[in-house]
């Protein structure tokens, strides 16, 4: 079955989604970062979904889940680069995101992690 | 109104929830509606692929490009043969669901378009048609 790749730098995981996401990977992605956070004590998650053209309640809920299930693992998540269109569907559908960090940028997403991991 | 141009796929796996909404985008950006609005009428298409696909047990979507006087619009039906929707106006209710979903997809499928009509008999099946106008 196909997977996301998840890459690790210093104490942090990237995910960069340059796919659109059928339901099953979407669901893979959140089961193989709560076993790589386990795995390599990461502290913090950082995911790129600047390719994504569309995130919907499926995804909205993957993306909270990672984040609250990473919490638990003592590692913060950010979701970095949406799109303004995904963003403007994203609060019309009824999805804000509460509780999911964001930045614009990978930049900004690793700046943050940074200034939590400490 | 005149029908430009139809088709209809099936909704039977995850994999037909992608190609549906691929196809759907591609529509939209050929009839030259901005980003937002593909944006919008995809990710309606996706919350309502997802619908037919778990709680129809799967079925088609109907693409259509309608052409009302100088306007153009993408109208999507999906159909399903599945149990039906016994209450709609508590399914239409965010927050809503029997399936374990966070149960906003009726509503904000609803909310993404510009028409909205669903019909459903239980035991019979469902359809939901929307419409957004360029």
């Amino acid at each position: 079955m196909e997977h996301i790749p998840i890459l690790k730098m210093y104490e942090f995981l990237l995910v960069t989604i340059q796919v659109d996401m059928h339901d099953r990977l979407a669901l893979a992605l959140q089961d193989d970062l709560t076993e790589r956070i386990v795995q390599t004590h990461a502290r913090g998650v950082l995911i790129d979904i600047s390719a994504l053209d569309l995130v919907d309640s499926f995804m909205g809920r993957m993306l909270g889940n990672i984040a609250a299930m990473s919490r638990i693992l003592d590692a913060e998540t950010v979701v970095v680069g949406m799109q303004p269109a995904v963003a403007i569907t994203l609060v019309e559908l009824g999805l804000p995101l509460k509780g999911i960090r964001t930045a614009l940028n990978v930049e900004q997403g690793m700046a943050f992690l940074r200034t939590v991991v400490g | 109104m005149v029908v430009l141009k139809h088709e209809t796929v099936a909704v039977r796996s995850d994999a037909d929830i992608v190609h549906a909404r691929q196809l759907v985008r591609e529509w939209a950006r050929q009839q030259g509606f901005s980003l937002v609005d593909q944006t919008k009428i995809v990710t309606a298409a996706s919350e309502l692929a997802r619908n037919t696909l778990h709680y129809g047990g799967g079925g088609t979507v109907r693409l259509d490009v309608l052409n009302a006087g100088s306007r153009v619009g993408l109208q999507l039906t999906f159909k399903d043969c599945g149990p039906g929707i016994p209450d709609l106006d508590l399914a239409m209710r965010d927050g809503y669901t029997t399936g374990g979903g966070l149960g906003l997809g009726l509503g904000g499928a609803k909310r993404l378009s510009n028409e909205f009509d669903i019909e459903s008999q239980p035991g019979q099946g469902t359809c939901v048609r929307i419409a957004r106008w360029k």
